[in-house]
């Protein structure tokens, strides 16, 4: 039986002049002088099922048109053309504390944006206490919102969100914030939604998240199904098209940064020999991975790690920094830059997807952890003189080391 | 599973009002208007006194400049009692048209994040004003005690007129708010038009200086039916049926029309905005 059934879905916008925003402009179009503008096609024709209990996730570059698939089948805005279904009772969380409004109290707000996502007064107030339980946020229930952090607002907001009992669960990248024992606890509840029968279709750019609470993925490209599957085989699918250009990332404020009190992550990126920022690399060039990172927290023994993956997941190796003088020694306050150099000739060809951390050993913290933060591709370009030699064909093997040979005529008594 | 419930998703325009829908989220309707009340008084540092210092300050100066100067006939009814009964209704249509008018606008965080039938944000403003309406209803009580009116069985019938009212500020509401998202014009427009309105209204002065023939015509604006009406229910004066009537006759209308319009301009909304 199925819980959401889309046929055909498209979304136009129209850009430019037709936006009557006055009435003047509204005239003129009605005289005809304002034309059709150009219209933006956000949706193109997608079509897909889901099954009941089953939990989708759907992935995507920014401007895909995830986001606004998530609106049509929240009813947010009406398909241009193009039909969908949905049995249940639907719950949509296309952002975390809809409605939420500074003057009131917590408590205030439970109810009101619990009524905003569709339930009922009776229904909030019998799992009011369970609520604020899962919030943690007991002491400040009576204060105004204004007043709160930004991280207890979005406990008291997700708390209510959880809450929600639909039988179809629409979620938008909410998970995107809070501290990671508390997005744990949301992770861990979504998952308890899905395992109860629960339909559920995800959006996120974290896609481990996706397939660790998917077991199907959607991906939207351009407005269209790039692909539909197991949740493993389309984020593959979808990473190894991003490594195109996902050899750099940088986060521009702590709150979005990966990392914790001790310290975050400001950046990642693949360079060549000169420094140079590089997305490809020749496969007997050597490849450095840097990161950059602020410490918080002085006197810390801190060891960056770098984790590489191949597109289908293997793990070549993982390298820490035991090596630049750091090993013993407690890190003062500052920004740091750490390169990890892969020699040439070592790697195979294909993609690769570094994992960036940095942890402490003894006792053992994660400080942070970015899976797959950057990929860069190994290429070969077959001229002669690499590992492959004059071999063209394929050449299996996770890694591809330029070995010492030593091949010498025995003299034969 | 509850297999009731099936959403169809289409590209339909002109898809009803949504009666049912509207019934399902009757409470998000509460809890919107709680939310205005509390957050309207809650910056405000003399808080309720408004919605009793405006009624109160508004009939002084009616008192002051109309019963001075003009002399309109008002029977054996105290100016003051006269006006202050027409001005109950008027400033509740006034603010809480104004407010419904601006509250797709203010509330565009909800609108384009979550789905509830979008009717429920201004009739939520409206019956948010009525807040403030029982406060006017209370200084106007205490002013007939004072004037000794006297209590009248007809007082039973004030709820009507206030329906009245109140179905005619839903309907403008509605209506302008739906527009407001298209066309920002209406921020400019409205204020101009309730003042036109106003005059329009027999407010500060009595509908008996309108022809006796031309007071059907008068009639047309709702507003005419609801305080003459309200009148004559609070003072215990004979109604004017057929004026009522029309009234009646003409709020239905505003509310058909408004209603149309909204369906027609809903499923822009969170595009617009």
């Amino acid at each position: 039986m199925f819980a959401i059934t889309a046929k055909e879905l498209t979304k136009r916008y129209r850009l430019g002049g037709v936006r009557h925003n006055s009435l003047r402009d509204a005239l003129a179009g009605l005289i005809g002088r304002a034309g059709r503008g150009d219209e933006m096609t956000a949706l193109d024709g997608v079509s897909f099922d889901v099954d009941e209990g089953e939990r989708v996730g759907i992935i995507g570059r920014n401007g895909a048109g995830k986001s606004t698939l998530l609106k049509v089948l929240s009813r947010i805005t009406r398909p241009s053309s193009g039909t969908a279904e949905i049995r249940g009772r639907v719950g949509s969380l296309l952002e975390v504390g809809t409605g939420f409004h500074n003057e009131l109290s917590g408590r205030e707000n439970i109810f009101l944006n619990g009524a905003i996502l569709g339930m009922k007064r009776a229904e909030i107030a019998a799992k009011f206490d369970e609520i604020v339980a899962f919030s943690e946020m007991e002491r400040f229930l009576d204060t105004p919102v204004k007043h709160y952090s930004s991280g207890m607002y979005m406990r008291l907001a997700f708390a209510v969100a959880a809450h929600l009992d639909p039988e179809v669960l629409i979620v938008d990248e909410v998970l995107a914030v809070g501290d990671i024992s508390f997005q744990r606890k949301c992770l861990a509840k979504m998952r308890s939604a899905g395992e109860s029968g629960r339909t559920v279709l995800f959006v996120s750019h974290d896609m481990s998240a996706i397939t660790r609470l998917c077991e199907r993925a959607i991906w939207i490209k351009d407005g269209r199904i790039a692909s539909d599957g197991r949740a493993e085989e389309v984020v593959a699918a979808y990473l190894h098209e991003q490594s195109e250009t996902g050899s750099e990332r940088t986060w521009a404020n702590r709150e979005d940064a990966p990392g914790n009190d001790a310290a975050w992550l400001r950046g990642v990126r693949i360079i060549d020999d000169k420094h140079r920022n590089i997305s490809s690399s020749d496969i007997r060039k050597p490849v450095g991975v840097e990161m950059t990172y602020e410490v918080t927290t002085p006197d810390k023994i801190l060891v960056p790690n770098f984790h590489f993956y191949n597109d289908q997941g293997v793990c070549l190796f993982i390298s820490h920094d035991w090596y630049s003088g750091w090993r013993d020694r407690p890190r003062p306050l500052g920004t740091y830059k750490s390169i990890a150099w892969i020699p040439g000739d070592v790697l195979a060809e294909g993609t690769v997807f570094v994992t960036v951390a940095l942890s402490t050993y003894e006792p053992l913290i994660v400080h942070f952890v970015e899976r797959d933060a950057v990929t860069f591709t190994v290429t070969d370009t077959l001229d002669g003189n690499s590992v492959r030699g004059d071999y063209a064909g394929v050449l299996p093997g996770v890694v591809r080391p330029k070995l010492d040979w030593e091949t010498e005529a025995v003299p034969t008594a | 599973m509850n297999e009731a419930v099936l959403t169809k998703i289409t590209p339909n325009r002109f898809s009803g009002v949504g009666l049912g829908e509207l019934w399902r989220y009757r409470e998000l309707i509460y809890f919107l208007a709680w939310r205005d009340v509390k957050i309207r008084y809650k910056q405000t540092a003399i808080g309720i006194a408004w919605a009793i210092l405006q009624p109160v300050v508004t009939t002084l100066i009616f008192s002051v400049i109309f019963s001075r100067y003009a002399n309109f006939d008002t029977g054996q009814v105290p100016y003051a009692a006269f006006a202050l009964a027409g001005l109950t209704l008027w400033l509740f249509v006034h603010g809480s048209v104004t407010m419904a008018s601006g509250s797709f606008t203010g509330n565009s965080n909800l609108v384009t994040k979550v789905w509830f039938p979008r009717l429920i944000v201004p009739i939520a403003a409206v019956i948010a004003g009525l807040f403030d309406l029982v406060f006017s209803f209370v200084v106007l009580g205490a002013m007939l005690g004072w004037y000794a009116t006297g209590w009248h069985l007809s007082m039973l019938l004030v709820p009507l007129f206030v329906l009245m009212g109140f179905v005619t500020a839903a309907s403008l509401g509605i209506l302008f708010a739906a527009l407001n998202v298209r066309f920002r014009d209406v921020r400019f427009a409205l204020p101009f038009l309730l003042q036109v309105w106003m005059i329009a209204s027999p407010i500060f002065y009595p509908s008996s200086i309108i022809g006796e023939r031309t007071r059907f015509v008068f009639a047309v604006n709702p507003l005419v039916g609801a305080i003459e009406g309200l009148r004559s229910a609070v003072f215990g004066l004979p109604f004017d049926w057929a004026v009522i009537g029309i009234s009646t006759l003409s709020a239905a209308i505003l509310l058909a029309v408004s209603l149309a319009v909204f369906v027609h301009l809903e499923d822009d909304l969170a595009d617009m905005i």
